[in-house]
């Protein structure tokens, strides 16, 4: 442990790196641009690359189910959304509320204050990366032995949100609404 | 590798997030934001429990649900913001304020 | 496995990638040029026309490659190799033949097939949103809503094999296949297979590209060689839906002398079921979005959940 350096890098620290930079360039874009698909799609980009970070880190169950669900799913859920709400080609000029010099004072301070706690904290733990640590059946187990009563739970109140949803976007005619 | 790479990078994350929440006017966008927001949270769970060992593999168990309860809660949140749109034609959320208090000089008033 | 190895087995998929769709869209021109009598198709080169796939790709590449004046041009452009790449991607993990037989052996392979075919469906959203035209935007609003009902039916019959196999891993469900499995899976694989066209948006399945409602859904404003890529991107999804339907459902390489022929099993499934595919095309009318959406609820679901709670039964009863 003591013998390895925060200057000598390993492959697998380097394309860490290179993908988080690629992560948090996309992370900023989707919440700044003023184009409102374009945030969509920049997030697809973030969340790609958070699911190759996975990989890095032996998730690879997790990587995936990020992918199928993330990318296949909530996203174009969200452009759905984007759709619906006619969304303009070009940039929208009401992206954005009057909130931004505080919200980017609040955020640099949430970022300057968390990365100082964390660095302090975790300056010499090391990830050990050589043996997997995540493959589907190593998940599986522990998710239906270990975790089977929050699963079931789970289940349950994904069952909730879909009545939810149903009802929620259900077309009421007595109650006047123009569908 | 050092579990501050992950660790750091999830910070950011989630601070990018929060940064997008409080700034963003369109509740689509905002939800993007959350999303931000969540995915840091996951990466923290994921780079802890490979960090740790965790024989329960609790961390990335954790992932899972939260993937799950991000895909549920985004169905929800776009039905509301859809069923607003339907019925206010907007969905930026500054101007959905039929639920806030009545200002002061309103009050007196009746 | 070195890095020699592992760029002749990309080379591999990527020949495979460039050649299987083409021969599926070759097929598709002849059987259906048969099947209704066109004369069209079976002029060009001479001998049963076989020089019309070179003739389309001449037509294709000599088109002007116009963008609209209000579409968002980048978007626009990137959309056709989006929906193209996850095809090429998912073709690394699919199984040629027995031992080690395919181009990378995935722990959670199945997984990752199904997640980066879910991918495909963005390259859609972008190409309807960003053509700046209400018929390209109701297509890809069409084709999101379609695929995302047709997901789960893929999800849940996949999900019946690799309980059957124990494993999640494509090579290991077809070390574990017997040949049983085929009548115990058949419920599956229909529903599968049916998802899986309608994954494609294959007729009779194409409701959000129809040409008489829509004029051609989301790549209503594409021409020349990028709308190339969106027909290139279909002829690649019948070649992975088949192939995967051949895996998981019919055995894969499984067969006599599958030693040393099971890649000829492979390839003869796959291309059985491309066929079907086709022939679907020239069988059946075309359905409307509405009964797209019913049947997907309220066949499809209920089938593989009866199909997933068959698997379990039978693997609890033998285990």
């Amino acid at each position: 442990m003591t013998s390895r350096e925060l200057l000598s890098p390993s492959g697998q620290d380097v394309v860490f790196v290179l993908v988080g930079l690629v992560v948090l360039g996309a992370a900023v874009l989707c919440v700044t641009t003023r184009q409102l698909v374009h945030a969509a799609l920049w997030l697809v980009v973030a969340l790609g690359g958070l699911a190759v970070q996975y990989l890095l880190l032996t998730a690879e169950f997790v990587a995936w189910v990020q992918v199928l669900i993330y990318l296949g799913s909530v996203v174009v859920l969200l452009l759905f959304g984007l759709m619906l709400t006619k969304a303009p080609i070009g940039p929208s000029p009401d992206a954005d509320s009057g909130n931004r010099p505080v919200a980017l004072a609040v955020a640099l301070a949430a970022a300057a204050l968390l990365v100082t706690l964390v660095i302090d904290a975790f300056r010499t733990a090391w990830i050990d990366l050589d043996t997997p640590h995540g493959t589907a059946e190593q998940v599986g187990d522990s998710l239906f032995r270990t975790w089977v009563l929050p699963f079931e739970a789970l289940s349950v109140l994904l069952l909730a949100a879909l009545i939810g949803a149903i009802v929620v976007s259900r077309v009421r005619s007595r109650a006047g609404g123009d569908r | 590798m050092h579990l501050v790479y992950p660790a750091v990078l999830a910070v950011l994350l989630f601070c990018v997030g929060l940064y997008g929440v409080l700034a963003r006017r369109n509740a689509v966008l905002v939800l993007m934001s959350v999303e931000l927001m969540l995915a840091a949270v996951s990466l923290n769970l994921v780079a802890f429990d490979v960090w740790l060992r965790d024989a329960t593999h609790a961390g990335q168990v954790f992932t899972l649900f939260l993937i799950a309860l991000s895909a549920a809660e985004i169905g929800i949140g776009l039905a509301i913001v859809l069923l607003v749109h339907r019925a206010r034609g907007t969905v930026a959320i500054d101007e959905l304020r039929a639920l806030r208090e009545p200002r002061a000089p309103q009050r007196e008033t009746e | 496995m070195d890095v020699v190895d592992v760029l002749w087995r990309l080379l591999a998929v990527l020949a495979a990638f460039l050649v299987l769709p083409l021969l599926v869209g070759q097929a598709e021109h002849k059987v259906m040029a048969h099947m209704q009598g066109r004369v069209g198709p079976m002029h060009a080169g001479g001998f049963h026309g076989w020089a019309q796939l070179v003739a389309d790709g001449v037509k294709f590449a000599q088109k002007e490659d116009t963008v609209p004046a209000e579409a968002d041009r980048r978007i626009f452009r990137l959309a056709p190799a989006l929906a193209l790449v996850p095809y090429l991607v998912v073709l690394v993990a699919i199984p040629v033949g027995p031992d080690g037989f395919v181009a990378q052996t995935l722990d959670a392979g199945l997984v990752f097939v199904l997640a980066v075919l879910g991918v495909g469906v963005l390259g859609s959203l972008m190409a309807g949103w960003a053509s700046a035209n209400k018929y390209a935007l109701l297509g890809a609003l069409r084709t999101a809503a379609q695929l995302m009902a047709y997901e789960l039916p893929l999800l849940l019959s996949a999900a019946s094999v690799a309980m059957a196999a124990g494993t999640l891993s494509l090579p290991g469900i077809l070390d574990a296949f017997e040949w049983w499995w085929i009548p115990w899976q058949l419920a599956g694989g229909l529903v599968f297979f049916t998802a899986g066209m309608a994954e494609l948006q294959r007729p009779p399945f194409d409701a959000p590209i129809a040409p008489e409602e829509i004029i051609f859904g989301a790549y209503t404003e594409y021409s020349g060689l990028r709308f190339a890529l969106f027909l290139l991107a279909e002829y690649a999804g019948i070649v992975v839906v088949s192939a995967l339907t051949a895996v998981l459902f019919l055995g894969g390489w499984h067969g006599p002398a599958s030693d040393s022929l099971g890649w000829l099993w492979t390839l003869l499934k796959t291309g059985a079921l491309s066929f079907l595919v086709i022939w679907a095309r020239v069988a059946w009318p075309r359905l409307r979005a509405d009964q797209i959406q019913r049947f997907a609820w309220t066949v499809l679901v209920p089938v593989a959940l009866a199909q997933l709670a068959l698997t379990g039964i039978i693997r609890v009863v033998t285990a």
